[in-house]
């Protein structure tokens, strides 16, 4: 129980590894550098997977296992303790966080091979698997709290990593000012719910709401209040609508950061917190459907940006605000587990996709517009068919990981205890649009002629330790989603059943459970694979085939023929400049000519001149009486003489 | 033998103390201006023997004979200014000794 009792030891590897690489890294050979990254994640790594290895061997009723180290903060009744916890929750995400850093790391070996600043990056990355672990150990809110901040900073660093680029920095910029509009919201739920139960403890939490008693019933709408605060955080922090904005934006920064963090792990923790808060989500019905419908809306309305985008990794910037929609979906409809599960698998295939990206990025010599490529399957052939498995499994082909667990999310959403129709509809859609648009983006960069200038550009394949986590992603993009299989032949959804210990130890009674199959599994079976959602992602498949393969003219013909709603969707329906307008503009008025020229050169600029100019003015009015003559004093003297007299003879006169 | 009214004294001293003021803001000569001291420091002692003597108490006799010594002290140093000034300047004009200033 080694690893058990000493979780912080998770948590510390990789910040002395970022500790050691960024203090001193600066003159330590390309080699010390990543043995030190490198070695420093793979321990966390095999940390997390003993960590597993003790976790099996608990009694149940030691679950959820904290480990309290010391008492951070006390006021009053507020009291934060440095504690960690494990449960089944924590496993999957210690699991994917670890592992996906580990083949980032081993990635970024090569394709940050010839950057400035290598171990700077290295360094960041640590950071930033330091404070990811923080995030999904902490065993309450506020240290969740701290998880969630720093991992916020480490995207900002590394968004801006090339920060000679005026570009990088603004999209640094605007992910942390974006993701901290979410935060605020974040930050009141936190208060209101210390607020409510005294304690920002998880399991105090939990158990306070699972034995309410009469005297300390909390109001509903309290809870909805706190869960749709949380989801603001959320909404921030995992680029839902309205404050999706910054993702795209965030492709600026190298590659591999792209899939480790705007893909795989940081987005997702407000998927994460959710589940996470689980029972308090599931007493709030109001906040599960806002859940579910901004999910929904989000799939959809992401989905079809990425159609038109023709920078790839734009393309999966916009997969992925979509894919995490799905997610949101499926927690708001009570799929906890589908939710999570959509998690892990889009953590394996999405970052996939980008590194798989960033190999055709590298291929190409730094290009990432879609229509310069194409033809690219025979000159780099691990690249295409690691990146071919990974959009079969994104878009749901039966047998490869999306496929179950989007399955599973659409389902709950249909049938589900809280399902609803339409947002099972807009879902659907959405999977139909991330087929074509994901196989567009195979067929634009990989088929057909190539389109780059074959004197300038030499496409090679990428070296080994690029290569390599490709290969295992892909493995895992493709059994990734087999624990559940099983359920579609009447078993047990393995997934699930190691979750359910999380989701419904403090569900709310009389909730519906788990939906029983209540058709004969060979009849499940034939409805998952002749099912709505493969049948669309097959339809678009073939219409991606068909404009891109067959007719490639027909694109072109299109937009020409559908030029506004072109223009709309390649525009990202113009929201940018939306909220250019009518927020940062009057924010930027307001600043400029109320605040600054207004308050701060007027009122305070003026205090404090006005202040020194009465100081030096009268000054130099007064020294004109010291003139040098004799005379002149002698008046002041009898001047001051009589005019003492007449104080004191009036003051006299008062006092009598 | 009648006794002269206390007013008549101190008009008398107001008078004195009026002309010491005068002079002393009037006149150039450093010499005349100490007399004009000297002039307002005997007015005012003149208006304390006075009330001493109309109440009879020592009190103003006694401040009298302190602001004596302080005269007699003042005019040992401030003559000794006066011939150090006359020295260094050739004057006693004290519109002309003006280098004090800002």
């Amino acid at each position: 129980m080694f690893i058990l009792e000493h979780l912080w030891i998770l948590i510390a590897l990789p910040l002395l590894g970022a500790a050691i690489n960024g203090l001193l890294g600066k003159n330590f050979s390309k080699t010390i550098v990543n043995s030190i990254g490198i070695g420093s994640v793979a321990l966390a790594f095999l940390s997390a997977a003993e960590a597993v290895r003790e976790f099996s061997q608990l009694a149940a009723d030691q679950i959820p296992w904290v480990k309290t180290y010391f008492t951070w903060i006390t006021a009053g009744q507020f009291k934060v303790d440095f504690s960690l916890q494990i449960d089944q929750l924590t496993i999957i995400m210690l699991g994917v966080v670890t592992f996906v850093s580990l083949l980032v790391h081993i990635y970024s070996t090569g394709y940050m091979a010839h950057e400035e600043g290598y171990y700077r990056f290295f360094s960041y990355l640590n950071l930033f698997v330091f404070f990811m672990l923080t995030l999904v150990l902490a065993a309450n809110v506020v240290l969740m709290f701290v998880g969630w901040e720093g991992v916020g900073l480490c995207s900002y660093l590394l968004i801006g990593f090339w920060f000679l680029k005026q570009s990088a920095i603004s999209a640094g910029k605007k992910a942390f000012i974006t993701t901290r509009i979410g935060d605020f919201g974040f930050t009141i739920g936190i208060l209101l719910l210390f607020w409510t139960f005294k304690s920002v403890d998880f399991s105090t939490i939990f158990k306070q709401l699972a034995n309410m008693q009469p005297e300390t019933f909390v109001p509903t709408g309290v809870l909805t209040a706190i869960s749709l605060l949380l989801f603001t955080g959320a909404i921030g922090k995992s680029a839902q609508l309205p404050l999706y904005v910054w993702l795209p934006d965030a492709m600026e920064g190298p590659t591999p950061v792209s899939a480790l963090i705007h893909a795989a792990t940081m987005v997702t923790a407000g998927v994460y917190m959710i589940a996470r808060m689980n029972p308090l989500f599931s007493r709030a019905p109001f906040a599960m459907f806002v859940v579910a419908l901004v999910g929904a809306l989000t799939a959809f309305y992401a989905a079809t940006i990425g159609l038109v985008q023709t920078d790839i990794k734009k393309v999966l910037a916009y997969s992925t605000v979509s894919q995490l929609g799905y997610m949101f979906l499926g927690l708001g409809v009570g799929a906890y587990a589908s939710g999570v599960f959509h998690l892990m698998t889009h953590a394996f295939f999405k970052g996939l996709l980008f590194l798989a990206a960033g190999s055709v990025i590298h291929a190409m010599g730094g290009d990432q517009e879609m229509p310069h490529m194409g033809g690219l399957r025979s000159k780099i052939p691990i690249t295409f068919w690691t990146m071919f498995i990974a959009t079969f499994a994104i878009t749901g082909i039966p047998g490869f990981a999306g496929f179950f667990s989007k399955d599973e999310i659409l389902d709950a959403a249909r049938s589900g205890p809280n399902a609803n129709v339409w947002l099972w509809l807009l879902g659907l859609i959405a999977a139909g649009l991330t087929s074509f648009y994901m196989f567009r983006l195979i067929f634009l960069t990989f088929f057909g002629k190539p389109r780059y200038d074959e004197h300038t550009v030499h496409v090679h394949e990428s070296p080994r330790n690029m290569t390599v986590p490709l290969i295992f992603l892909a493995v895992l993009s493709t059994v990734g989603g087999w624990v559940a299989a099983p359920h579609l032949v009447g078993g047990t959804d393995y997934f699930e059943k190691f979750l359910h210990p999380v989701f419904a130890s403090y569900a709310p009674t009389g909730a519906a459970s788990a939906v029983e199959a209540a058709e004969p599994p060979g009849m499940m079976l034939l409805h998952a694979l002749i099912g709505w959602p493969v049948l669309i992602a097959l339809a678009g498949l073939l219409v991606a085939w068909w404009f891109y393969i067959k007719n490639p003219q027909l694109p072109k013909k299109l937009a020409e023929s559908l030029r506004a709603p072109y223009a709309l969707v390649l525009h990202k329906y113009y929201v940018d400049e939306l909220y250019n307008a009518a927020i940062i503009r009057p924010l930027l008025w307001i600043s400029t000519n109320v605040l600054w020229h207004g308050l701060d050169e007027t009122v305070i600029d003026g205090t404090v001149n006005g202040v020194a100019r009465v100081a030096r003015e009268s000054g130099s009015e007064l020294r004109e009486i010291q003139s040098g003559n004799a005379r002149s004093y002698a008046t002041w003297v009898v001047i001051g003489a009589v005019g003492v007299t007449v104080l004191m003879i009036g003051l006299w006169g008062m006092v009598r | 033998m009648s006794i002269v009214p206390i007013s008549y004294y101190l008009v008398l001293s107001a008078i004195l103390f009026g002309l010491g003021i005068i002079a002393f803001v009037f006149k150039r000569n450093i010499i005349t201006i100490f007399m004009a001291i000297e002039l307002m420091l005997n007015a005012v002692n003149l208006a304390f023997v006075a009330f001493a003597r109309a109440h009879n108490q020592l009190d103003g006799l006694v401040f009298v004979f302190f602001v004596i010594v302080v005269a007699a002290s003042e005019a040992a140093v401030g003559l000794a200014i006066v011939i150090t000034v006359y020295q260094n300047r050739q004057t006693l004009n004290i519109d002309r000794i003006n280098l004090l200033k800002f």
